[in-house]
């Protein structure tokens, strides 16, 4: 009983504010999809009464908002109807996209760790490579992504590779500038307390700045692992809408096709908050284990 | 057994700020003996805590020499010649309280037996005997810092500097705990250097007190206690230590501590 009432009290709100988006997402559908629907009845000579109206602004085949019935139809026939392994599966497409969106989150992690070590040990580093990594992020990722797909393809790099990459550029950041302020975090009087021991930028580095560190790690993870599933879907959008999340989004609005855009939309959505919330689990667990949080 | 183990001639030090110099300790000649207990009293900006951080090699004199075991600073704290407690415990979350006082243990490179031993030994002297495998949280703040003065005792030093260790606890903890420190201090037979400011604790604790004036830090007095090595909170009704505590007021009074 007192676990269902928690439950309640997390979900409650959540179930709360998603009941509402959905009304508003009804309305704003019949709205939206009204002109042409009495465009439709004005060529047929005939008048609309008001359920009708209603009920044809939801049911259109290319509506400018599809209904959220018809999206959750859509992604019920692609997922669940459809087989794995064909192309119209979006748990395929997810999956062609989460892959990418790992191996550059897991890239991006690594370079992020490897520039705010190396940040937080060399003055040259930090007064060198910190504003370049700040500039990087201000270059529009649309702009980036094409060149690297690119370049890459006329080396003879395709495939997984190259939206991996886009993935970590983006992914890399947050890490940087999360894990220099963690590696940083020890006081004064923690580094005076290891020179009293004669201790090794090397010993304080493993038994002081790294387990310090770890609540701005899991911070930084968090918004890494959303960046890079942008990433992948921005890097899906210049290969010609092969396969992915992103392939599905651009060949949805090449035919038109509104209700598979926003059911690739929901699923990327899902996706995203499903890996933030993964790794806000493993940083429970993680923290709860280091005596961090209680 | 009048054996000097730290030394201090013509020290001095100069920060330089923004504002222009700071003269943190000027013209300080000590010698504290083997086995003394010695207590630095003055107002904040007296350099009492500079001094502690430069016998500690934590801070570098602008001029003069100070010896520690006949060494340079440097070469002492290299040597690990002594233990110091800051005024927060500074313990780490994410290690128990054995794990915290094993800490400087790893880094000298003990061996796991010999970690084991004196995490032992050295909770036991503090009196946290069976708190090794609880985290820092789970203590109170006295506790804490009972933890942070085993870790300063785990390893072979026998200098043991402590910086205001009480200073952030009630008055209740702190007489317990000032109880305790003179215990210890009898067993272990160290050297140590306290940093405070309150007069009772420093009349209480210390075989030689050192009154120091701020701007520029200098020494004003050394007093030599008369109370004996061996004694108990009910010292501090005698009429011996009111005289010791009253002369330690005049000394901050002649360096112009209460202005």
């Amino acid at each position: 009983m007192t676990r269902l009432a928690s439950f309640w009290h997390k979900a409650g709100p959540v179930l709360c504010i998603l009941l509402v988006l959905i009304a508003v997402w009804y309305g704003a559908a019949v709205a939206l999809n009204a002109a042409w629907a009495k465009d439709k009845a004005a060529r047929a000579g005939t008048e609309l009464t008001f359920s009708e109206l209603v009920s044809d602004t939801m049911s259109q085949e290319k509506p400018l908002l599809p209904a959220p019935h018809q999206v959750a139809q859509e992604i019920y026939k692609t997922t669940v109807l459809k087989k794995i392994t064909s192309k119209r599966s979006l748990i395929w497409h997810g999956w062609i996209t989460l892959s990418a969106t790992l191996l550059g989150f897991v890239f991006g992690t690594a370079l992020g760790v490897l520039l705010a070590v190396g940040i937080v040990h060399s003055r040259a580093m930090d007064m060198s490579v910190m504003p370049w990594v700040i500039t990087s992020q201000t270059i529009p990722i649309l702009a980036v992504a094409p060149m690297v797909i690119v370049v890459l393809n006329a080396v003879g790099v395709s495939g997984l590779l190259p939206k991996a990459i886009i993935s970590m550029y983006l992914s890399f950041f947050p890490v940087v500038v999360g894990m220099v302020k963690g590696l940083r975090a020890p006081d004064h009087m923690q580094l005076d307390q290891m020179r009293t021991w004669n201790a090794s930028n090397n010993t304080t580095f493993w038994k002081l700045r790294l387990p310090s560190s770890m609540p701005y790690f899991f911070a930084s993870l968090k918004i890494a692992i959303a960046a890079s599933l942008v990433g992948a879907i921005v890097g899906e959008l210049p290969t010609g809408a092969v396969a992915g999340l992103g392939a599905r989004l651009l060949a949805g609005s090449y035919y038109g096709q509104t209700i598979q855009i926003w059911s690739a939309l929901i699923c990327a959505a899902v996706l995203a908050a499903a890996l933030v919330a993964l790794i806000g689990v493993i940083e429970r667990a993680t923290l709860k284990r280091m005596g961090m949080q209680q | 057994m009048n054996q000097t183990v730290i030394s201090a001639q013509n020290l001095s030090l100069t920060f330089q700020t923004n504002d222009g110099p700071v003269h943190a300790l000027k013209d300080i000649n000590l010698d504290i003996d083997k086995g003394d207990f010695v207590s630095f009293i003055g107002p904040s900006g007296c350099g009492k805590t500079t001094f502690l951080r430069v016998m500690a090699d934590l801070e570098t004199p602008t001029s003069g020499t100070v010896t520690v075991n006949g060494m340079s600073p440097a070469e002492a704290r290299m040597k690990r010649a002594y233990g110091y407690v800051f005024q927060a415990a500074g313990l780490y979350p994410w290690r128990t309280i054995g794990g915290n006082i094993r800490l400087p243990l790893e880094i000298m490179g003990y061996s796991r037996e010999e970690q084991a031993k004196r995490v032992a030994n050295v909770l036991e002297l503090v009196e946290l005997e069976g708190f090794d495998k609880k985290f820092p949280w789970q203590l109170s703040g006295g506790m804490q810092q009972r933890a942070s003065i085993a870790r300063a005792l785990a390893f072979d030093a026998d200098i043991l500097l402590m910086d205001e260790p009480f200073g952030a606890l009630d008055e209740i903890v702190r007489d317990h705990l000032n109880e305790q420190l003179l215990k210890l201090w009898a067993r272990t037979e160290k050297t140590i250097g306290f940093v405070t400011h309150s007069i009772p604790e420093a009349v209480f604790l210390s075989t030689k007190i050192v009154v120091m004036s701020p701007r520029p830090g200098r020494i004003a007095d050394v007093i030599d206690s008369t109370l004996p090595r061996d004694r108990t909170l009910d010292i501090r009704e005698t009429q011996e230590f009111a005289d010791i505590a009253h002369r330690v007021r005049e000394g901050l009074r002649a360096g112009h501590a209460y202005d």
